[in-house]
């Protein structure tokens, strides 16, 4: 089936994939919000050990959609690949040891003769929670607002200096952080995060107490996402964007390239629009109907509205991740990606996603069947982190 | 130019590379063996109902789960890695070698870490059948996602199944099947795995003899022990099978790292196996290379003729044929390949230039000369230092031999522990016991040992014949790798000590405290 496919069909069928993945990778980052609020919503052991014990339960899912984010990225767009992380090294090394730091750090935080102590691995969850988010909101930022780098294939053909991607910044990548409004999509993703946590711990913690927190803590983080979020929204909207010409692959400037998109595409204007309505309805269930369900909405908005971003960011025409060195060596879906062959054959692969996300729904299903509570952690029969 | 290319930045990577790898393999076995011994142990349980082995599977279960965690953080490195450290050779082959990257990640990682969830917290949650049928999927989905890497590490070895395009400067994949079930592939899978079980399996008895010697815990330690000997005998047979197939298909396609295995420096028919040698590093001899090579050996006459083909007068060649070159074999020199290969990078350079001037003629004549060459592409990279095509001999010596030799013996170790256990007289066997906890630091080194015969043995390609190292390595400054490399050994080694202290910390407070 996949075979008859056009070459740019794939290309986009691959987009949309790897936009569905990062969609649910920023979904799931509700346990790296969580994370960064244990202290704020729990004062006491017990209550800290609830939230931690909830999250741990959901962590590796969370991570192992990352790590296939990351290897699907490479299947479909090696060139992002290899520009990319080997260009703005800094950046995505310090998302990498955010994510070390996390895996075992809830697996080992209550274990005896933990060497590091518990206080230790907590903070960990604290940078991982904090320091991912906010460093892989910025980096997506620069699919809008293009990175310093230059791509040529020629290189591979100097013996001593066959680099074909390079980076034209000392700094390596951290100079994204120089523009505000890459910061405010990291920041964004940031708060966002912690609304997720919220809304999370209060459908799946049975206590009082963390519930009360929660609410007053949903305004602290619900108002900065709002704002840092329209910012970045509203920006987007107004701002020129690269755009490439089809017949002949000349990048060029567009004004108003994004809201164009929008427009021009109207499946993803709905998504995008039903997305944000829905975040913001799962907020205020949360907040006026006091319902602890929130979470299903919200991150269904979530899901949606970030995809919109994905596909305005590589569709219609657009270069997915723009070089600021030299506009014509950006990366579009069509110059960045994997053979016909190899596209077809992990189309194939793509098939699996449905089944992995029923899997993971039943199991989901099966394990939160009803909230924890301070009984369950003396359960002797259970895996208490 | 050799002197102001900096060497130091591709020693770097390759460093930070093999320790973040090394780290990674430390927990990797111990998952893959571990979560199917556990799997045995748990359909013990449901099919007797014997409250005793639900706390023995419990017991191994979290050992797993300490030791699981600990392979995820090292692993999402290595992924990023190629990326960050190898850029172009993610551009170079990125059409074959991401693919199998994202399928492991899709069909074995979320298999494992979702099921995962229900054998350590479904205890109560789900049906007996169900929990059984999740212990038997995680251990399933790791070996799955070995399955996977191993393709992609097997295709670096012996490239197969791509075509180069000029047009991208990259190989493509034309044949998806022809790399899944290539040789390489079904020896690095096979005896990876294999040896995986193994080292699982020497670390349960070693675990087990310590409570026997304590006198702590004994229907536990024995039970385990049976279970683990049972299949550390079957799994060890398997790995030396493996392990026999995988020198035969080095021998086949990487004939400078077999001749490294065995310190060849001079190639012959009927060539001796050296079973226990240690490498001269006195100047040598041109008359007798080989001999002067060791200090000390013992041999077995014709044996490596006859393992690597099944014929004991078979030409084996040393590293001095296949770098000078044997017309009698058939064997090209370096210094041939070399100039093959600076032709085809040359080609590639002159096609490039052709289609921008939209020169028909000349872009079909390169063309021509490059896809003659590209065989042999990457040798043009050494046009100033052909000796850079030899790789570390005593290091891949030793640790070949070292791992074969602890492979056999792990084989009369589980023979001799199961003669033990049906006399009924291991408990009492002090001996034997101490060498149980002695042999799991060396099945560790057997298996880390596997790993540098097979990538310091392959040095300096990334890619066999088509990319050198050099030619992989991201543009970086020297002193960014150091800064991550050092920042990886302490939180590494950190982590690992951490690990280190909780793991004894359960197996001292035993199979009842460290059972949920
Ligand atoms: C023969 C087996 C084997 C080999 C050679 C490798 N791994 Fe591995 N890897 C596993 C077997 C495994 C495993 C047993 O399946 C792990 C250990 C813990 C886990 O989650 O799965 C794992 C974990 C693991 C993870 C975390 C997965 C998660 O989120 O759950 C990543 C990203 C990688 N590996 C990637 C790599 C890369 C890029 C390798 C090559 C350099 C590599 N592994 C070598
Ligand atoms: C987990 C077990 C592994 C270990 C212990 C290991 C060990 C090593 C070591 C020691 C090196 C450095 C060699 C040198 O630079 O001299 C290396 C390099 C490398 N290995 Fe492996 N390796 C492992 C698995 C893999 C796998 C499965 C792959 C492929 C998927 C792989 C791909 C590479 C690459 C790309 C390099 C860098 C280039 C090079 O130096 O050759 N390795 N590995
Ligand atoms: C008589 C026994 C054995 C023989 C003949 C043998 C042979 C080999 C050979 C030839 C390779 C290199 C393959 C390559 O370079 O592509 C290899 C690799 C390896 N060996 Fe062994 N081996 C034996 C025992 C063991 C044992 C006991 C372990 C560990 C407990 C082990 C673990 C490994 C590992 C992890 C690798 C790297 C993966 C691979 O290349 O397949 N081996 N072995």
């Amino acid at each position: 089936m996949f075979e008859t496919f056009s070459i740019l069909t794939l290309q986009q069928y691959w987009w949309i994939i790897i936009s569905v993945l990062g969609s649910l990778l920023v979904f799931m980052m509700f346990v790296q919000g969580g994370q960064t609020l244990i202290y704020t919503l729990g004062k006491t052991d017990t209550e800290r050990s609830m939230i931690i014990n909830t999250l741990g339960r959901k962590w590796e899912i969370t991570f192992t959609t990352l790590v296939t984010f990351g290897g699907a990225f490479f299947a479909s767009f090696p060139l992002f690949y290899s520009t990319s992380f080997g260009g703005a090294y800094w950046v995505w090394m310090a998302i990498l040891f955010a994510f070390i730091i996390q895996a075992i750090s809830y697996e080992y935080r209550s274990k005896a003769n933990n060497f590091l102590g518990k206080r230790t691995y907590e903070t960990f969850l604290f940078i991982n929670g904090a320091v991912g988010t906010i460093l892989i909101g910025t980096a997506v930022g620069t699919f809008f607002n293009g990175a310093n780098f230059s791509v040529n294939m020629l290189n591979i053909t100097k013996i001593y200096d066959s680099a074909i991607s390079r980076w034209m910044t000392p700094a390596h990548g951290l100079e994204a952080v120089l523009n505000f409004h890459n910061v405010a999509l990291g920041l964004s993703v940031f708060f966002l995060a912690r609304v997720l946590g919220i809304l999370f711990i209060v459908n799946s913690v049975d206590d009082e107490n963390i519930l009360a927190r929660s609410r007053k803590q949903m305004w602290y983080n619900a108002i900065p996402f709002l704002v840092f979020f329209l910012y970045f929204v509203i920006h987007l909207l107004l701002k020129q964007g690269f755009a490439y010409n089809p017949e002949t692959g000349e990048v060029f400037m567009e004004p108003y390239k994004y809201f164009h998109n929008l427009i021009q595409m109207p499946v993803v204007l709905v998504i995008f629009l039903a997305g944000v309505v829905l975040v913001l309805a799962g907020i205020a269930r949360f907040v006026f109907c006091r319902s602890n369900q929130g979470i299903w909405l919200s991150g269904a908005g979530t899901f949606l509205a970030v995809l919109a971003l994905f596909l305005i960011a590589g569709l219609n025409n657009t270069a997915f991740y723009p070089s600021l060195y030299n506009m014509q060596q950006s990366l579009t879906i069509e110059n960045s990606s994997s053979s016909h062959y190899t596209l077809t054959a992990m189309s194939y692969v793509s098939l699996f996603v449905p089944v992995v996300i029923t899997y993971i729904f039943f199991v989901w299903r099966a394990i939160n069947n009803k909230p924890i509570n301070k009984a369950d952690l003396e359960d002797k029969d259970s895996h208490i982190y | 130019m050799t002197e102001t290319f900096d060497y130091s930045l591709i020693d770097w990577s390759r460093a930070q590379f093999a320790l973040t790898a090394m780290y990674h393999w430390m927990f990797v076995p111990l998952t893959l063996g571990l979560g199917f011994i556990v799997a045995i142990m748990e359909s013990i349980y449901v099919k007797t109902g014997d409250p005793e082995w639900k706390r023995i599977t419990k017991f191994w279960m979290t050992i797993f789960g300490i030791n699981f965690a600990i392979g995820v953080a090292t692993g999402i490195i290595l992924e990023f890695e190629f990326g960050t450290n190898w850029s172009n050779y993610s551009w170079f082959v990125g059409d074959i070698f991401g693919a199998p990257l994202a399928i492991e990640g899709i069909m074995a990682f979320f298999l494992e870490s979702t099921f995962i969830a229900v054998m350590f917290f479904g205890w109560n949650k789900v049906s007996k059948r169900f929990h059984l049928i999740s212990t038997w999927l995680v251990a399933f989905g790791a070996s799955l996602s070995a399955l996977w890497i191993l393709v992609a590490n097997a295709w670096m070895q012996l490239p197969v199944g791509m075509k180069f395009n000029p047009d991208t400067a990259r190989n493509e994949m034309v044949h998806f099947w022809d790399i899944l079930f290539s040789p390489m592939a079904v020896s690095k899978f096979t005896h990876s795995i294999a040896s995986s079980y193994l080292l699982a399996a020497i670390v349960v008895i070693g675990i087990s003899s310590w409570f026997l010697l304590k006198k702590r815990h004994l229907v536990f330690a024995k039970r385990s022990i049976v279970v683990a000997a049972v299949f550390g005998l079957i799994t060890s047979v398997f790995t030396i099978a493996t392990g026999d197939y995988s020198a035969k298909v080095v021998a086949r396609h990487q004939p400078m790292k077999f001749a490294a295995f065995e310190g060849l420096y001079v190639g012959q028919r009927g060539a001796p196996l050296i079973a226990i040698g240690i490498v001269s590093s006195s100047p040598d001899d041109p008359d007798n290379v080989n001999a002067k090579d060791f200090v000390f050996k013992l041999e077995i006459p014709n044996f490596l003729s006859y393992m690597a083909f099944q014929d004991v007068n078979a030409f084996i060649p040393g590293i001095k044929d296949l770098m000078e070159g044997n017309e009698e074999h058939g064997i090209m020199s370096a210094a041939e390949k070399i100039a093959r290969g600076k032709l085809a990078i040359d080609a590639l350079a002159e096609y490039k230039a052709a289609k921008e001037a939209g020169n028909e003629t000349k872009l079909a004549e390169a063309q021509v000369i490059l896809e003659e060459n590209f065989r042999y592409f990457g040798y043009g990279y050494f046009v100033d230092d052909p000796s850079r095509l030899v790789p570390n001999v005593p290091l891949t010596f030793y640790s070949f031999h070292l791992m074969v030799a602890l492979g056999m013996w792990f084989l009369v170790f589980f023979a001799i522990v199961l003669l033990l256990v049906y006399k009924n007289i291991l408990s009492r066997s002090k001996f034997w016991l101490i060498i149980g906890i002695m042999n799991i630091p060396l099945a560790y080194l057997a298996s880390q040992s596997g790993w540098v015969t097979a990538e310091m043995g392959r040095q300096p390609w990334v890619i066999q014949d088509l990319m050198p190292t050099m030619a992989a390595v991201s543009r970086l400054d020297a002193n960014a790798v150091i800064t991550t490399f050092i920042l990886f050994a302490v939180i590494f080694t950190a982590l690992l000590i951490a690990e280190l202290s909780i793991m004894f910390k359960t197996i001292k407070s035993g199979p009842k405290q460290g059972g949920n």
